[in-house]
């Protein structure tokens, strides 16, 4: 009976642009985890009666990065909207933020996101700008305001209700957030740098919103709670209401608001002190050809010239930090096979025992990606087995220290004679002589080629040296 | 020989400038004035004494070492009650703001401190400059020097009534719909508002921002165009200033003006001030002017538009003033933060009120397209045939008032004849073009204004009308005090 429900989730993620210097409409500074309580603050962020916002310029093209990376239609006009209603940590009792209601001029709509196997439609894209922050004092009923916060600048991504099972919800996040690290425009382990709330509804009954969940993992839990909850309420027969749910992070469960959030109206209206913003052809040219590579285009790399697998590339992918460690590592020495799979499998089996997310963490364990590189090389020349390249990893990550045995110099001197290079290329060409042509017509396949060469004489010969070499060879084909 | 006070804006910088008299002197003559007038104008709500002479005092001392000193040097400018003034009060004439002190001067300010112009005080007017009498401000009604007993208009009233009674040598005032042109009128002193992006609106305490400019009024149409030469122009704080034609001449060199007279509003003026007006361009074109009359169809829906956007836009602005950073001394103490909320909020006055009401029901959903998408839409079309009428006419002339002064009092149960004062302002604020008004004559001792309108950015213009006019028509612009 349950499984004749269809469920439908949508999703509204605000991400901070922690990249950015100052704040979206004043100079103070975007970073404001780093002050004591209202220390970053100005009349403008403040609200001080006769202050007018300057709008971050900078801000748009990370928000119009973020929309070309989710496949989103930029209209050449933008504007700002006051969206009205009261609260405390809202320095104007009205929040800058985008509207399309009167027309289409929010940085970004309709765009589309491919995770694992599905994907979900973007319904717009949107510059904010985030509130104060309040905190409630133990044992007492006041409450202070922290106004550092006041003015940082938000994308807001919401998507269609296109999601069907919160598993997808996981995939679709871990994607979303890696694509942000890649642009560079918001580093995802900042405590409150992404927030998530989700909208779900099954079968016919009412939507029910759920907010406040201040991890990307929690989402998911989140969402299998409430999926649930309302099942379990249907098949007792019982109605579902239309209402907002808190996420109580403590006790894993959803919550019924304390307050009851009545339909409120915001009273839009289009912000007179900011002049709409043209985006003429031109400036999103020049920003497509400043994009920076995104996890689709890595992951494609990451399997052709590391020749690695779909499903390794994919593990890498998904935190920049991890993919960058591999990739300085296996610069060091190349190997890529030995060093993904030990960060794919040991690394991150110890990370997972230690109850931490390796993307988060990766920047803080004490290894270095040349130690890897030093352990991966001890395993290919047989001078360590494994189970004990195992011990001097985990000894490494803690420590930064790694004790390496006596070893055979002569086998990692560089390779510098032209001849013994060549040699190794021609080599290279006759076991792949598949590869060979298709390199002629693609040539990304001169990188597998490379690869290759690069595993032939274990790494020794400078790759750029060897690159060029390779499609010299090409030509004469 | 007239007294220090009464010199023009041109006369007070010469005789600094060229030690006839002392900026101290001057500023020390006006200070005594204020101190013997104004407890019968009531047009200040602070005075800047102590800085005032020390200001004075270090010009002084410029020149005696022969260093070169601005060019405002000495005289001293009031400034409207909205306009941020750093370690000065500023007020709005509100209960909500009375203790407020901006730690920051509006850009007007700052220029006009550059210049060595003097900030001699802070001028009283509706609150919020939500009003057309200067009768709604928490420190009572500015009277008219003209006529104590009759209101000064507004919302700029202090502004305009401290200028004509010689209290300061020029002032600053703001206008979101005729705030500096009709006290202006009504106080006979010339009152100009900008081309909307060509006076920085930092620090300028928001009413409307669509609508709203910073504008000067002084007793001479020359006093007005120096003091707008030195306040406008691109500033980087408001990002809606753009590049204006300063430093604008105060020489008249065009006597050919090609000028109409918008006939709509004389039919619905008062037969006095329609008179006077077409006195006006018979003296015009005895000046050497082209006139003619036109009528404009739209102009009907001006006024409801006009209200319809500035309640809208003022009932999201004067949503910040919760008393929580800043504003008046209220103990939280005790309440539930709504229902402190809503304490603060009561100490609005009854015209504030009613306009944060009316522009939050012009914008509640469903009611949006009804009221204030059609009001933008009056707005383009507005502009659009403002801008057709100026490839044919350089400048549009009309009264400033339809009506003369009246009593105070005497409207302040009756908001919408209030409101009807407007109709013929607004028009420039909606197509955000430049308007001035000029003293046009007096019937019964009460002023009438001229208001003179051009394209955008055509302040040129205006000025060399104006000039023209002031030259032949000769009008007193000194009350009798
Ligand atoms: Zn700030």
């Amino acid at each position: 009976m349950i499984s004749n429900y269809s469920t439908k989730i949508g999703l509204e993620i605000h991400c901070q642009l922690t990249s950015l210097k100052s704040k979206l409409f004043c100079s103070c500074h975007c970073n404001y985890r780093e002050y004591s309580p209202n220390e970053n603050i100005c009349p403008t962020c403040t609200g001080l009666p006769g202050t007018l916002p300057l709008l971050n310029q900078t801000a748009i093209e990370k928000a119009a990065m973020v929309c070309m990376a989710l496949r989103c239609t930029i209209p050449n006009n933008i504007l700002f909207y006051r969206k009205n209603y009261f609260y405390l940590d809202l320095p104007k009792n009205f929040q800058l933020t985008q509207y399309n209601a009167h027309g289409i001029t929010s940085i970004g709509v309709d765009g589309l996101l491919g995770y694992g196997q599905g994907e979900a439609r973007i319904r717009r894209v949107q510059l904010e700008e985030d509130p104060g922050r309040l905190s409630y004092v133990k044992g007492s009923s006041g409450s202070l305001i922290d106004y550092n916060r006041a003015g940082v600048p938000l994308v807001e991504i919401v998507t269609e209700p296109d999601f069907h099972d919160p598993k997808d919800v996981r995939l679709f996040l871990n994607k979303l957030a890696s694509i942000v690290e890649h642009l560079g425009v918001c580093d995802t382990s900042l405590e409150g740098a992404v927030r998530c709330d989700a909208n779900i509804s099954i079968g016919d009954s009412r939507r029910v919103e759920i907010k406040n969940v201040s991890s990307f993992g929690d989402v998911e839990k989140a969402l299998k709670f409430e999926m649930t909850r309302q099942k379990a309420m249907l098949n007792y027969e019982m109605e579902i209401r239309g209402e907002t749910r808190h996420w109580d992070e403590q006790r894993k469960i959803t919550k019924q608001s304390r307050t009851k959030e009545e339909e409120q109206d915001y009273r839009y209206f289009s912000e007179p002190d900011i002049p709409s913003i043209q985006i003429d052809e031109d400036y999103l040219k020049e920003l497509h050809s400043k994009m920076p590579e995104l996890p689709d285009e890595r992951k494609e790399r990451f399997i052709n010239y590391y020749n690695l697998t779909e499903h390794v590339s994919k593990v890498l992918i998904e935190h920049k930090d991890l993919a960058d460690y591999f990739e300085e590592s296996a610069k060091i020495y190349f190997a890529p096979k030995e060093i993904s799979s030990i960060i794919v499998t040991d690394l991150m089996s110890y990370v997972d025992d230690n109850s931490k997310k390796l993307g988060s963490t990766i920047r803080y364990i004490k290894m270095s990606p040349k130690q890897l590189a030093e352990i991966a090389r001890m395993i290919k020349e047989g001078i360590v087995n494994r189970k004990t390249a195992k011990q001097l990893l985990y000894e490494a990550v803690v420590s930064g220290k790694l004790i390496t045995s006596s070893e055979n110099e002569t086998n990692f001197r560089k390779i510098d004679d032209e001849g013994l290079i060549l040699r190794s290329i021609e080599n290279v060409f006759e076991t792949e002589s598949l590869a060979v042509l298709d390199a002629k017509k693609n040539p990304n396949v001169s990188n597998y080629l490379l690869g290759k060469v690069m595993e032939l004489t274990k790494g020794r010969v400078d790759p750029g040296r060897a690159l060029s070499q390779i499609n010299k060879k090409l030509l004469e084909y | 020989m007239s007294r220090l006070c009464d010199l023009s804006l041109d006369e007070v910088t010469d005789g600094i400038r060229n030690q006839h008299f002392s900026a101290e002197d001057y500023v020390s003559h006006i200070l005594e004035r204020i101190a013997k007038l104004d407890a019968d104008i009531k047009a200040f709500v602070s005075v800047n004494s102590d800085h005032a002479i020390e200001s004075a005092r270090r010009i002084d001392s410029k020149i005696r070492r022969g260093e070169k000193v601005g060019y405002l040097a000495g005289i001293t400018v009031g400034i409207k009650d909205n306009i941020s003034t750093k370690g000065l009060r500023t007020t709005c004439a509100s209960r909500v703001l009375a203790d407020y002190v901006p730690p920051y001067d509006a850009t007007v300010i700052r220029k006009l401190k550059e210049s060595d112009a003097i900030v001699i005080g802070k001028l009283n007017l509706d609150e919020f400059a939500m009003g057309s009498t200067t009768e709604f401000s928490n420190f009572g009604p500015t009277r008219n020097p003209w006529n104590l007993d009759y209101v000064t208009g507004g919302s700029s009233g202090g502004s305009a009534a401290a200028v004509a009674a010689a209290e300061c040598t020029a002032s600053l005032g703001s206008d979101t719909g005729g705030s500096v042109r009709c006290p202006a009128s009504f106080c006979s002193v010339v009152g100009f508002k900008p081309t909307y992006g060509s006076v920085s609106r930092y620090g300028l305490i928001a009413y409307s921002n669509s609508l709203e400019q910073i504008g000067p009024i002084a007793r001479t149409v020359s006093g007005v165009v120096r003091v707008m030469n030195v306040i406008s122009g691109v500033d980087p704080n408001d990002d809606t200033t753009r590049t204006v034609a300063s430093p604008y001449s105060v020489e008249s060199n065009r006597n050919h003006l090609r000028i109409a007279l918008l006939n709509n509003l004389t039919v619905n003026a008062q037969p006095e001030v329609s008179k006077c007006i077409y006195s006006a361009m018979d003296t015009l074109s005895s000046a050497g002017c082209i006139c003619e009359e036109i009528t404009l169809d739209s102009l009907e829906f001006a006024l409801a538009s006009y209200y319809v956007i500035a309640m809208a836009e003022a009932s999201s602005n004067l949503a910040r003033y919760d008393n929580i950073r800043y504003g008046f001394d209220l103990d939280p103490e005790g309440y539930e933060w709504n229902s402190y909320f809503s304490k603060v909020r009561s100490n609005f006055g009854e015209e504030v009120k009613r306009r944060i009401i009316v522009g939050t029901y012009v914008l509640s959903s469903g009611y949006y397209g009804r009221y204030y998408l059609k009001a933008q839409k009056v707005r383009a079309l507005l502009r659009r045939e403002f801008k057709s009428l100026y490839s044919k006419y350089d400048v549009i002339i009309a009264p400033t008032m339809p009506i003369l002064p009246f009593k105070i009092g005497e409207k302040i149960g009756d908001p919408i004849k209030i409101y009807y004062m407007d109709i013929d302002t607004v028009i420039s604020n909606l197509t955000g073009m430049p308007a001035i008004s000029i003293p046009a004559g007096f019937s019964n001792g009460l002023p009438i204004g001229l208001q003179i309108m051009s394209d955008d950015f055509q302040e040129q213009k205006i000025f060399d009308a104006a000039l023209l006019f002031e030259r032949t028509a000769k009008i007193q612009v000194r009350s009798p005090l």
